[in-house]
């Protein structure tokens, strides 16, 4: 493990110019994941940049109604925030699913965003890996790989990106915020994570240098009914082998809105629009559920061991949407 | 002062609840561990392990690592000074992996190539990760699987019996109205105790002083004498708190690299593992491949038994995961087949995970039992009451107790099993189709040779030593109430002092045999001195010592068969449509001999019964076949059960005396986990109608089945 400095910052635009002024500094945001990587190696910084003290930590209603969250708000608040409870319950259930206390006391909504995939090969600087050093290839492919993607992978990589987070904000169309050295920017969530293709190492559309300031959430009222739903080799402190965020508006059994994106499938939270698409207009009905999951489940490429999770998905949407439905019913 | 034993006798501190007469330091931090003993002049030592999984090591760059801040000398093969491997110890010869930096073989990933020695542990590590070892690569096979063509039966093993065999297998099977022939597997699986292993080595006056996390300083003592030529005099090893075992702290490299180093620098020196490198160098369990055929009559009475198990060991040494010994102890038939095969593969050796052997076997031969029991449309324990043995089944020897029937009878009764109906796949709440199974379990009750010292001090108070090992079981407790009751004072008056190899010769705290080997010495040298004492007279200053050595009393012992049992009970949850199995009640009994102490032993016995749960639904280590290491060996990637997955468990235990051994103590380390994964998979399969022969019982294997029952 390197030597490294360690700086606290208490304003954006010092932390921004921090940053710039050198190539080696990270922003630390609880460290959860980062620090980890340090020991692991996998990350060499020579200084880190603390932002928990920068004034990023509110969540607060913008004036459309929608929330915005801070980008220093842990996991922990996040989770336990009364009106993201009410009005995106699918958010904090997200929160709640990943890690554990401790660790969601730490985390942070920048780091959760940014956090790097658990892929064993990433982490074990012993064995190649493109997304840690390109070109040196992706033994996962032919080797363990129960739990990586079935969705928008490449032959570059075929990690997943683990965030229960994310998987709700995509749900949500969430928006994310961000400063640099030459001024404030935005990126739809959608476009935020960048496909994989033969860049694995490049994950987000993120400019270099530029500190996440904050997550905007758009109203949306099917979202206050939403529901997270995650599967995990573990009753509790594991990633998911399978989630999905729903939300769902029916009324006279006509399916009016519905949001869907299901986790750990791909590099990146995924958006299921083509399900999505099946669903508006139709039914509330398993038959339609299945036959959304089954249509955005069309372009799954799995690998040799986790073909599973194209089943895991299909049945999470029928049991999830199936239970809004009920629920929405009473 | 003047004092006797107390005026009116004290007793029954055995069998009575004690909290942990160190729980308090323990629990304020007090308590130092290894890693945490402040020496002055300390050195820190960093492993460098090998990345490749055969070949030799053609260089090793030190020149730049030499000149990074604080380095103070890297030790490898060219330069590191030479141990003697090429002896018989205490459980027969040395892990080669013992003669670290002797030669440059490199006969798997993770055999250490180099140690960096530093002024701060962060620049030795720092260091160890700069340096370049260069290797010349040869092809290398680590794919363990059924029928390996490398398999071989191991010969003239000291550790194990191979093979035993009685009866005409063959005919047996075909005169048989019910068979079951299945295979299971059990994945590798590794034992990881909170505290990571830790060695401070230091030469003290001409003595080699190792201050140590081990469970057994005896024999870690006189192993670090053979390997290094000392007289056995002149090395002392410590070992006050150890966090955790596991049958993963006896001799391992760190301690070997830490006393070369101190040679070296003239200077303490420490070496501490990482939580990956404790995957790769303190042995781990083998994965196995387990045939099992039963043939029975209608009415369940065996014919024919037959447990085949195939386990892996490393090129370099000889490790039997003793999976097919339990049938040679549980049940009979008119042919009697046990056998054990081996395949050498380029990987470490493995080694004694808690319940070596036991915890496999019995969840090849406790689900073979569920499966002969669904067969015959019997209950699975009538039929296990049907096929009781009087003997034992392959040695003829008369049981010193066995009262696994009482067990499952006691668990029956308490987890309400005469209600239950047999059929699979009926009962469903929501999403979750529920079944409850049962197992047996049992493990042997061994002892070793133990020497203890008794002091009567003047003040009243008495001090025992033993080179115990206190691994978080409450051995230094347990001792402190045995003497109690020997020497007929309350508990309070005694100090247990353990874990010193300056103390004697002593059992190590393995194969749980260590309660019942101590205790053994402890009652002797205090029945001892209390006899002693009952003459009268003043006690001197420097107090008055008995001393014990319970090695002829052992060889003197009857031979018997002699072992623990149990009976496992679980009730589970399964999610056919995600996967997910939850288990929701574990209830398990046991027949173990005098329980010490109640309260440590329930934490023992749940928390085997934890391990158990975590073998069945969670445990699992992935080898990557190209690069031969592992993948995800962390405590992030290796998953065992968390706090949410442990359901309600009960453990209790049924009067088990044992007539003829002096201490009447059996052990229960390791039954707790016996059978526990059997008792689960045959759970699913009461609730699913699917049978799980291959550990763990993970969401994506549950999810298959599903779909693969749908389809038939
Ligand atoms: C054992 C374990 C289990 C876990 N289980 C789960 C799980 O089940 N589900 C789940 O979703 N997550 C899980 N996590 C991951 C956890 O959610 C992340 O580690 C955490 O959210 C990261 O947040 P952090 O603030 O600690 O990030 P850090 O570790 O501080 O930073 C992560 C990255 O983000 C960058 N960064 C941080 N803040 C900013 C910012 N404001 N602007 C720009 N860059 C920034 C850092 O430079 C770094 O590159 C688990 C983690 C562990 C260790
Ligand atoms: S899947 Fe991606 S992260 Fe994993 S080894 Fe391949 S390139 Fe690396």
């Amino acid at each position: 493990m390197r030597e490294f400095g360690y700086e606290r910052v208490f304003d954006v635009s010092g932390a921004v110019a921090l940053l710039g002024a050198d190539p080696d500094a990270r922003f630390l945001g609880g460290g959860t994941n980062l620090v980890d990587l340090m020991k692991a190696g996998v990350e060499r910084p020579a200084r880190l940049i603390d932002v928990r003290e920068l004034p990023l930590d509110g969540v607060e209603f913008t004036r459309d109604g929608g929330l915005r969250i801070g980008a220093t708000v842990t996991n922990s608040d996040l989770a336990a925030h009364p009106e993201v409870r009410r009005h995106y319950p699918a958010l904090a259930q997200a929160v709640l699913a990943g890690a554990s206390g401790q660790l969601r006391n730490m985390a942070t909504v920048g780091g959760n965003l940014l956090q790097r995939t658990r892929c064993g090969y990433f982490t074990d600087l012993s064995k190649p890996c493109n997304k840690r050093a390109p070109g040196s290839g992706c033994p996962a492919l032919t080797g363990e790989h129960h739990n990586h993607a079935i969705l928008g992978a490449s032959e570059h990589c075929v990690a997943t990106h683990p965030s229960d987070m994310a998987v709700a904000l995509a749900a949500f169309d969430a928006v994310i915020s961000y400063e640099t050295a030459d001024g404030p920017g935005e990126l739809p969530i959608a476009d935020f994570y960048l496909p994989v293709g033969d860049t694995p190492h490049i994950e987000t559309a993120l400019p270099p240098g530029a500190l996440i300031t904050g997550v905007t959430l758009p109203p949306a009222p099917v979202a206050a009914h939403s529901r997270y739903r995650k599967v995990r080799e573990r009753a509790s402190y594991a990633f998911a082998i399978g989630s999905i965020a729903a939300a769902l508006d029916v009324q006279d059994d006509v399916i009016r809105e519905v949001r869907l994106a299901f986790g750990a499938v791909a590099s990146r939270p995924w958006r299921a629009r083509a399900a999505e698409r099946v669903l508006t207009g139709g039914p509330a009905s398993a038959e339609a559920f299945a036959a959304a999951a089954d249509a955005e489940l069309a372009g799954a490429e799995p690998l040799a061991e986790n073909g599973y999770k194209v089943t895991l998905i299909r049945n999470l949407v029928v049991a999830v949407l199936t239970e809004l439905t009920e629920e929405a019913d009473r | 002062m003047t004092t006797t034993t107390g005026i009116a006798a004290v007793t029954g501190a055995v069998g009575s609840a004690h909290t942990r007469v160190e729980g308090r330091d323990k629990v304020t931090g007090a308590a130092r561990y290894a890693a945490e003993i402040p020496f002055a002049e300390l050195a820190h030592g960093w492993l460098v392990l090998s990345t490749v999984a055969r070949g030799r090591i053609r260089s090793v760059d030190d020149a730049p690592v030499l000149a990074m801040p604080g380095v103070l000398t890297v030790l490898h093969h060219r330069n590191a000074p030479r141990v003697e491997t090429d002896y018989v110890g205490m459980l027969g010869r040395p892990n080669p992996v013992l003669g670290i930096f002797q030669h440059d073989r490199v006969p798997f990933v993770g055999w250490p190539v180099a140690l960096v020695v530093a002024e701060t542990s962060e620049q030795a590590r720092e260091a160890a990760e700069a340096l370049v070892v260069r290797y010349d690569e040869e092809p290398h096979d680590v794919a363990f699987f059924a029928g390996h063509p490398g398999a071989y039966t191991p010969q003239n093993n000291p550790m194990v019996q191979a093979e035993t065999e009685k009866g005409d297998l063959e005919a047996q099977l075909g005169a048989s109205a019910v068979v079951v022939d299945e295979e299971y597997t059990t994945p590798e699986e590794h034992h990881n105790p909170m505290e990571p292993h830790a060695a401070t080595a230091r030469w003290d006056g001409g003595r080699l002083d190792v201050v140590d996390s081990n469970q057994g300083s005896t024999w870690v003592a006189s192993e670090l004498a053979k390997l290094f030529s000392l007289d056995p005099a002149s090395v002392r090893v410590r070992s006050e708190h150890v966090g955790g075992g596991f049958g993963s702290k006896g001799l391992s490299p760190h301690q070997v690299a830490a006393v070369m180093a101190t040679t070296v620098l003239h200077r303490p020196v420490r070496v501490v593992l990482t939580r990956r490198q404790m995957f790769y160098l303190v042995g781990f369990r083998s994965p196995t491949a387990q045939r099992i055929r039963l043939g029975a009559d209608a009415d369940g009475r065996l014919r024919a038994f037959d447990h085949q198990a195939q386990s892996l060991t490393s090129t370099v040494h000889e490790f039997v995961e003793t999976s097919a010994v339990l049938g040679r102890v549980m049940y009979d038939a008119d042919a009697h087949h046990t056998l054990h095969r081996l395949v050498r593969l380029d990987v470490p050796t493995p080694a004694w995970m808690r319940a070596p052997g036991e915890a496999p076997g019995s969840f090849a031969l406790e689900s073979a039992l569920d499966e002969l029991a669904e067969k015959c449309g019997m209950d699975p324990i009538a039929l296990r009451a049907r096929n009781e043995p009087e003997t034992g089944p392959v040695s003829g020897l008369p049981f010193s107790s066995r009262n696994v029937l009482a067990c499952f009878e006691e668990g029956a009764r308490r987890f309400g099993w005469a209600d239950r109906d047999p059929r699979p796949g009926l009962r469903r709440e929501g999403r979750w189709l529920l079944g409850t199974g049962t197992a047996a379990a049992t493990y042997p009750s061994g002892v070793g040779p133990s020497t203890a010292a008794v002091t009567a001090e003047a003040d009243g108070t008495f001090t025992v030593r033993i080179n115990a090992a206190d691994i978080g079981t409450g051995a230094r407790t347990a001792m402190t109430l045995v003497a109690a009751d020997a020497l007929e004072v309350d508990p309070d008056r005694i100090r247990v002092r353990i874990a010193d190899s300056d103390f004697g010769p002593a059992m190590f705290a393995g194969g749980s045999m260590g309660t019942r080997s101590w205790a053994w010495a402890v009652t002797i040298a205090a029945d001892e001195l209390r006899e002693r004492l009952a003459l009268g007279g003043a006690i001197p200053p420097e107090g008055i010592t008995a001393r014990s050595n319970t090695a002829e009393a052992i060889d003197a012992l009857a031979k018997k068969e002699r072992h623990s049992f149990g009976a496992q009970f679980s009730e589970v949850a399964v999610d056919v449509t995600t996967g997910e199995v939850r288990v929701r009640r574990l209830l398990g009994i046991y027949a173990a001999g005098t329980i010490v102490n109640p309260l440590t032993a329930r934490s023992q016995f749940i928390g085997g019964m934890t391990w158990g749960l975590s073998m069945a639904l969670h445990e699992e280590a992935i080898r990557d076949q190209a690069s031969g290491g592992l993948v995800g060996a962390d405590l992030a990637g290796y998953h065992f059960a968390a706090h949410a997955d442990v359901p309600l468990i009960e453990a209790d235990w049924v009067d088990d005396p044992v007539p003829d051994d002096p201490v009447g103590i059996k052990g229960i380390g390791e039954i707790g986990v016996v059978g526990v994964a059997a008792a689960i998979a045959n759970a699913v399969w009461h609730a699913t109608g699917v049978r799980h022969r291959n550990l763990p019982i993970r969401p994506d294997r549950v999810l298959r089945a599903a779909e693969g029952a749908r389809r038939a």
